[in-house]
């Protein structure tokens, strides 16, 4: 018996993610009184592993895994489970791990619940709490079949140092027909993206056009962050659709969300309420985002952002 | 081509979210139902491969009569059937494999689902529904082209997009992008009349066990007042920002 947790990686690095979801993997192994086997693809040196409490690592190396593949990966995982004869099956809450989940469960008969925010309550039932409702609400889910299968929301657990053996071995595993192949992958790779970021810069309509952007990015890049927006921006065209939050665009779970002329709507609220800090620059005083944000500045975002970009920019010089 | 899209029935999204019988049922009180947002782009795209490609497209849900309403609002923007399938949606699995059998019974080629119903969540029926019928699967479905039994399409990751090249039969988990916000339908007077003759099946649901069982619900804290800086005075927020709140 173990806990398996699926590492994820970009560029063969680890990413933040895959420390988190070892933490966590470590919190439930502890309660079930059993170790943590980490499932690495493509990665040479995994000692990092070693860091978060992962006991025994399963190094997978195969020119067919390079780009990510849902069902090529569900069937690593899936022969990685029955090597190992694992109980409970962690990933992260990214595109490729929540593409992934449902094809494993299925090859599993295993429950799934994804968004969870906390380590189980309770082993015996298996209850977990997962954010619902576009985070308006938690609910708080048993897994009732043998092998059980988490998704943890971006975040929501954070690091937690314990040091380990992360003994490593190769795994070698057969791959099936993919039936998906990818043509090409577009994407910026010196940008910090949303799912990733600690820290999001987001503006709304209140920037008036997709030509006032520039103070936008400069003080996401003054803070290492990502940069999102509000839906009518990218309906408009101001901005890709990915950058697009809110109940029906992306979630953040950020620890600072800095909201640019943005108003606040509902909708827009529910992809942002798992994000710690909020913090709204917006003209309009009775702007409903100030009743969910923790600190405000009512003015100009001519005005402020690039007098913040500069006090910023001292201030980490000082650091 | 046959096509299906999976509508799931969920809350407004202005809907206040409130539980009753000791928080462990969803309060419906006053709650307006709406076709799930992602599958609003999916139907649309539908309807264009029904237009440009002759595409064939019913619309199922898994779910009580409540639903019908959904159903028919689906039928009035221009799908040619609709199923019910009278089951309790009691989780992404159980409603997987009732769509499951729909799928096997139907014979469709391409199934289009929605990435995540903005209730519960999940962003699992369209996956589970692939592994369970064999078909190819592509989340977070942002463009889609067939042709023929080939298929080409754009799933968007973190940070980027990625395009992908497979075949029918394909189910998708579809977003916003499959067409544009400004290109969504909305029910015309002769799309609601021709509505009420298409036929809309309700078939009983097969045997399907729930794999994960909704125990309660909890509202987040409430939120304290927000802390007001003056806007000739950032220094302070970046003083807040680095010793309060301690995320810089
Ligand atoms: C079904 C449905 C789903 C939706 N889903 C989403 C979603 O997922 N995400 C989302 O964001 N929205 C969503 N919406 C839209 C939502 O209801 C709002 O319309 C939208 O969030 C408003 O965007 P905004 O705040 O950028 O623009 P506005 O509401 O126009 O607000 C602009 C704000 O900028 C301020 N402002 C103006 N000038 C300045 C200045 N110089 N400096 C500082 N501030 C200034 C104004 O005071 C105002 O508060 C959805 C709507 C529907 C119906
Ligand atoms: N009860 C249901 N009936 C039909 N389709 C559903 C149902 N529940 C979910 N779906 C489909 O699956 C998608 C993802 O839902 P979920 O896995 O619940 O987040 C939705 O967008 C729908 O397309």
């Amino acid at each position: 018996m173990s806990v398996l947790v699926y590492t994820e990686s970009e560029q063969n690095k680890f990413k933040k993610a895959a420390f988190e979801v070892a933490s966590y993997a470590k919190a439930v192994a502890d309660k079930l009184g059993t170790t943590v086997t980490a499932v690495a693809v493509n990665i040479e040196d995994t000692s990092e592993l070693g860091n978060y409490g992962v006991d025994k690592v399963l190094k997978v190396s195969n020119t067919n895994l390079e780009h990510f593949n849902s069902k090529g990966y569900a069937a690593v995982l899936k022969q990685a489970v029955k090597a190992e004869n694992a109980q409970v099956v962690i990933l992260s809450s990214s595109a490729d791990s929540k593409y992934l989940a449902p094809l494993l469960a299925v090859e599993l008969h295993a429950g799934y619940a994804s968004n969870v925010v906390e380590a189980p309550s309770s082993t015996s039932p298996f209850t977990v709490k997962r954010s619902a409702f576009t985070n308006k609400a938690f609910e708080v889910t048993e897994i009732k079949s043998d092998i059980k299968i988490i998704g943890v929301s971006n975040n929501a657990f954070g690091l937690v140092e314990n040091s380990s053996s992360a003994a490593a071995e190769d795994f070698s595993a057969s791959i099936p027909e993919l039936g998906v192949n990818v043509n090409s992958v577009d994407k910026a790779t010196d940008k910090v993206t949303i799912a990733d970021a600690e820290i999001v810069v987001s503006a709304g309509r209140g920037l008036k056009g997709p030509e006032n952007w520039g103070m936008v990015e400069e003080l996401a890049d003054v803070l290492g962050a990502a940069t999102a927006c509000s839906k009518p921006v990218s309906d408009l065209g101001w901005r890709p659709h990915g950058e697009h939050v809110g109940q029906t665009g992306k979630p953040v779970a950020s620890n600072l969300y800095i909201a640019i002329g943005i108003s606040g709507a509902i909708q827009h609220l529910a992809g942002i309420n798992a994000s710690k800090v909020k913090v709204v620059i917006n003209t309009d005083p009775e702007a409903p985002f100030f009743k969910a944000a923790d600190y405000g500045v009512v003015g100009d975002a001519f005005e402020v952002v690039p007098q913040l970009i500069e006090k910023l920019k001292a201030f980490k010089a000082q650091q | 081509m046959k096509i299906l899209v999976c509508i799931s029935h969920v809350p407004d999204t202005t809907s206040k979210i409130n539980f009753t019988e000791g928080d462990t049922k969803f309060d419906t009180n006053g709650v307006q139902f709406v076709i799930n947002p992602n599958d609003e782009f999916g139907l649309t795209r539908a309807m264009w491969f029904k237009e440009k490609q002759g595409a064939n497209v019913t619309v199922v849900n898994v779910g009580g009569a409540e639903t019908e309403p959904t159903l028919r609002k689906a039928l009035a923007i221009g799908a040619d059937a609709a199923i019910r399938v009278n089951a309790i949606a009691e989780d992404g699995f159980s409603v997987a494999k009732q769509l499951a059998k729909v799928v096997e019974d139907g014979g469709y080629d391409l199934v289009i689902a929605g990435r995540e119903s903005i209730d519960y969540n999940g962003g699992m029926v369209p996956g589970m529904l692939a592994g369970l019928t064999g078909a190819n699967f592509v989340n977070n479905c942002i463009a889609l082209e067939i042709d023929g039994t080939s298929a080409t399409a754009t799933r968007e990751i973190d940070g980027g997009k990625e395009t992908v090249s497979t075949s029918l039969p394909l189910v998708i988990g579809g977003q916003k992008g499959l067409v544009e916000e400004s290109e969504l339908r909305i029910p015309n007077m002769r799309g609601i009349m021709m509505a009420r003759k298409k036929p809309l099946n309700v078939v009983e649901p097969v045997a399907a066990d729930a794999a994960t069982n909704s125990v309660s619900f909890e509202k987040p804290a409430p939120k304290g007042a927000v802390k007001l800086v003056a806007a000739d005075n950032l220094d302070e927020l970046i003083d807040l920002l680095h010793k309060e709140a301690k995320v810089i």
